[in-house]
């Protein structure tokens, strides 16, 4: 369906394209129908269902993605326009069986009851945390305010986010005293 | 919901993106897609082609002219324009409204010029604009048009921008000596759409006000300047009392719509509250005492 002769791209009504991005550290190419958002081709064609939807229009959060590291809602984008990122989902942040921090301290915080918003929580604080590794409780509460929870209130969600703040400096502590001792 | 069928094009020149217009009575551009996307999703709307904008050369800049003029390009995300130093310099308010828009994953795709096309009345960009009498560049294969704030947005999600033209860019002047400003709103939570938001410009000189601006959102079908309760303000020194007599004709002028969220009155309690708030803010920040 795809007119290669143009100069840009170009699908008829109700057409498909190849799509080209990096997912979770693996290149992939899909073949999908330009009107499908991003979290459908996440879900469906990649099959990567750890990315949940709950309201499809961008209201609640839960299906953020990091875009090129940032995280963006990824029913709010079609996956045409992905051509050429790089985009990391909940299960791009485990390392094997070993947990990312931020999922680590979520666990130990009981963050989460029925925990359908986990993902976009989980993602929206990875980023957070890497722009400012060291948030007030003020900040935390604003950079969340675009996730929606509708079991825990919250509080819970954010002692998991300070939790990760603890266990992030403690790993980078661990290394900062390795390399130092490797160093004497 | 999914979307509705469409057809798609990624143009790689406006030249390309004209002639996408020009052939489909009924094309929709998406530069972040951050409105058009819910749009599609609740079947607002079911455009037959959208037009992709994201990957034309040259529209993702913030310039500055010899004269301190700010532009800023259709593919600037609200995300750059936050973190641009030349913005928080040059264009301040837009600087101070940034944080207010969305969430940041909102804000990293969606777009200033997108905002200002897509002419909310309950978006901040687009009384931002109004307030520092910014300049909208429409390009079309006629040529290059430049249209002021205060003739481009006529109503609900409706612009003076015509069939063929994309907005390209928005001009904000340079700022003269004296000039202060505030954008203050009011939401239930952090990112919500605001119930009623202001954005307030005062330029000072000898501690008397000579030219006043306040742009309210969310309060029609349009952002909207408030001339009579600006009247009240130039030629005098700012004082509480002055404030007081602004947010009164502030509240009696204004005429907005009830909805889940607030009623009629409550907005224009809301307005007067923000107008005391907006301009106390923006005084104190010439250092000028009331």
């Amino acid at each position: 369906m795809t007119d290669s002769t143009s100069q840009g791209v170009r699908v008829a009504i109700g057409g498909s394209t190849q799509i080209r991005c990096v997912v979770n550290g693996e290149a992939v190419i899909i073949e999908t129908e330009v009107r499908r958002s991003l979290s459908d081709v996440i879900r469906q064609e990649l099959g990567l269902t750890g990315t949940h939807l709950g309201c499809e229009h961008g209201v609640c959060g839960a299906c953020t993605v990091l875009l090129d590291g940032e995280p963006v809602r990824s029913c709010l984008m079609l996956g045409v326009q992905a051509d050429g990122t790089e985009i990391t989902t909940i299960e791009g942040l485990a390392d094997g069986d070993i947990y990312h921090p931020v999922q680590q301290a979520m666990h130990d915080s009981h963050g989460f009851q029925c925990a359908f918003c986990a993902p976009g929580f989980l993602m929206t604080t990875v980023a957070l945390l890497e722009r400012n590794p060291h948030p007030s409780e003020e900040e935390i509460r604003n950079e969340l305010s675009g996730n929606l929870c509708r079991c825990t209130g919250y509080q819970s969600i954010i002692d998991g986010v300070t939790q990760a703040v603890v266990l992030i400096d403690a790993a980078d502590n661990a290394i900062t005293n390795a390399t130092e001792a490797g160093n004497g | 919901m999914k979307s509705p069928a469409f057809a798609y094009a990624r143009p790689e020149s406006l030249d390309e993106a004209f002639q996408l217009l020009a052939e489909h009575e009924d094309a929709k551009i998406m530069a972040g897609g951050q409105s058009l996307l819910p749009v599609l999703a609740l079947r607002l709307g079911s455009p037959e082609l959208i037009v992709d904008i994201s990957r034309i050369s040259g529209l993702d800049t913030i310039d500055v002219d010899a004269d301190g003029n700010l532009t800023i390009g259709a593919m600037v995300r609200h995300s750059a324009v936050e973190e641009s130093d030349d913005v928080a310099v040059f264009a301040p308010l837009v600087a101070e409204a940034a944080p207010y828009i969305g969430h940041r994953a909102i804000r990293n795709r969606g777009t200033t010029v997108g905002s200002i096309a897509h002419a909310d009345p309950a978006a901040e960009m687009p009384a931002v604009c109004l307030a520092t009498d910014a300049v909208m560049i429409a390009q079309s294969p006629r040529g290059r048009r430049e249209i002021p704030a205060a003739e481009f947005f006529v109503g609900f999600l409706e612009t003076a921008l015509e069939a063929d033209e994309i907005l390209i860019a928005v001009r904000f002047p340079a700022v003269p000596v004296g000039t202060t400003g505030s954008v203050v709103e009011l939401s239930r939570r952090h990112g919500d759409y605001a119930l009623v938001g202001l954005a307030t410009r005062l330029l000072v000189a000898n501690e008397v006000i000579t030219d006043a601006a306040l742009a309210f959102l969310s309060v029609g079908p349009t952002a909207v300047r408030v001339s009579e309760a600006e009247a009240v303000l130039v030629g005098e020194r700012p004082s509480a009392e002055l404030f007081n007599e602004a947010a009164r004709v502030v509240s009696a002028t204004l005429q907005p719509a009830a909805d889940v969220h607030a009623s009629a009155n409550y907005r224009k309690h809301l307005a007067g509250v923000l107008t005391r708030r907006g301009l106390a803010r923006a005084i104190a920040r010439l250092d000028v005492s009331i």
